[in-house]
């Protein structure tokens, strides 16, 4: 695994240090659940992404794949959760390759602690590991330090206490698949209309031994209104000093086209000097 | 220093930009443009430190050739995106002071595509308008009054640019002139505006 480069860091150091401000980074300001059930495993999210107090993305994915069986939902610094998620998943595919299993939701946890705590923090994720393997149904939460939870009910992100007062109040040892997407819907909903940083629509992922349901915005509570008229100016509005077209056909002037004859004698493969 | 834009219509897409590099409030050029262009159909909007976008900008003119070179066809824009997404992050503790902006027409689909990005490279798709730079406080007021959806081409034009002269009037740190392009399956227009010079 190839590292980080540190190439701008002192640059920008220095550059801080005259006054420049730093990028503002886009963070899932968030509201992500999880809930086992009989038989499988339910994960949810809501889906704003916000940059400070502006709504950068109103329809974001939280829920990120990692494995078939093993999904996790990301809170924290947007661009961090993508990124180890997409890293753990890729690693985790090569370790079921070696091994020849199917992969288990607690080595997915293991690799991704192990990741987060090398980097003492800086690495901004917090996530909800979920999924179904040979040996049952796991739930964890990884913090971006590197500490871990296992629990039957979980939440993070700046909603979780809104999240959680809905698990603590409704939660039951038993739960079927639809109480369970009920369950983890109503307790993003409490982030969606408690919490600042997290809004819109309830994303939620279903996981059991042999399927895998991702319910693409599973309830829409916060549609805009269509607008009753529209501000379509008149062709012509704004003032134009100077225009350029280049078409298709312009294009073709510069560069040739041919139709090469058959396929089969147009791949060549390149002779490669092999020692020995 | 200030802001490219893009929008979403019907069968085409909008990607423009104002034209002003400055110093904090000291104007040092009035013809600045922000847009560059990777393929027939695929733009790269950069705002941020002027250092940077011009920097990121031959990066990407580097890593687009090489990848034409080897794959011997034009980079996609959903290609562009992913390919601006990683090289950023691999700078998540270093990053270049830039938020870009990826606009263009899918030469297999035919779909159009917009995305725009944080500095450490996380994508935002919208199936509508991205902005970012100084501005971008007064382009997401201004776009999401006048944007619909599926604009025509010259409808397209004339709401990209009256959100951008709008929003820039408003930031003193933005505007002097805008470029606007409009990029359709097998057309792209070129636009200069009229904008204020103070």
């Amino acid at each position: 695994m190839v590292g980080f480069d540190f190439s701008n860091y002192n640059r920008n150091a220095a550059l801080h240090a005259q006054g420049v401000p730093l990028p503002k980074a886009t963070s899932t300001g968030t509201t992500i659940v999880g809930c086992i059930f009989d038989g499988g495993v339910v994960i949810a999210a809501d889906t704003r992404a916000t940059s400070g107090p502006i709504v950068a993305d109103k329809n974001c994915e939280k829920l990120h794949y990692i494995a078939p069986q093993i999904w996790c939902a990301g809170a924290g610094t947007a661009a961090d959760t993508e990124f180890t998620t997409a890293l753990i998943s890729s690693n985790l595919q090569l370790h079921a390759l070696s091994t020849g299993r199917t992969p288990r939701v607690v080595t997915c946890m293991t690799m991704l602690k192990q990741h987060l705590f090398r980097y003492q923090g800086h690495i901004g994720a917090y996530l909800v590991v979920a999924g179904v393997d040979p040996t049952g149904v796991g739930l964890f939460t990884v913090h971006a330090h590197g500490s871990t939870d296992k629990l039957p009910y979980v939440t993070m992100g700046s909603g979780s206490m809104a999240a959680m007062a809905v698990f603590e109040a409704n939660w039951k040892g038993t739960l079927t698949r639809d109480d369970a997407v009920k369950l983890c819907s109503e307790a993003i909903l409490a982030g969606i209309f408690n919490d600042l940083g997290s809004g819109s629509n309830v994303d939620v992922c279903v996981i059991t031994e042999n399927k895998t349901t991702l319910l693409r915005n599973h309830i829409k509570p916060n549609e805009r209104a269509q607008k009753e008229r529209n501000y379509r100016f008149p062709r012509g509005t704004t003032a134009v000093l100077n225009e350029k077209i280049v078409t298709r056909e312009e294009l073709s002037k510069y560069v040739t086209v041919h139709e090469l004859s058959s396929d089969d004698d147009v791949v060549v493969v390149e002779k490669m000097d092999v020692d020995g | 220093m200030a802001n490219p834009m893009s929008i979403i219509g019907k069968n085409a897409v909008a990607i423009a930009c104002d034209l002003r590099l400055g110093l904090q409030a000291l104007t040092v050029s009035n013809d600045f443009p922000k847009i560059f262009q990777y393929g027939p159909d695929v733009f790269l909007g950069l705002t941020g430190l002027a250092t940077d976008v011009q920097t990121v900008s031959d990066l990407f003119r580097y890593k687009v050739n090489l990848y034409r070179l080897r794959e011997e066809r034009d980079i996609s824009p959903q290609t562009m995106a992913n390919l601006v997404s990683t090289s950023l992050y691999e700078k998540r503790f270093g990053p270049f002071f830039v938020n870009p902006v990826v606009a263009g027409i899918n030469r297999t689909t035919g779909e159009p595509f917009i995305c725009g990005f944080d500095s450490i490279g996380c994508i935002d798709f919208a199936k509508d308008f991205i902005v970012s730079g100084t501005s971008a406080d007064q382009l997401f007021g201004t776009c999401e009054a006048l944007w619909q959806p599926d604009l025509e081409a010259e409808d397209l034009f004339e709401t990209i640019s009256q959100a951008l002269l709008s929003a820039v009037d408003r930031d003193a740190l933005a505007g002097w002139g805008a470029h606007v392009y409009i990029v359709e399956k097998d057309k792209v227009t070129k636009r200069l505006l009229k904008g204020r010079q103070d």
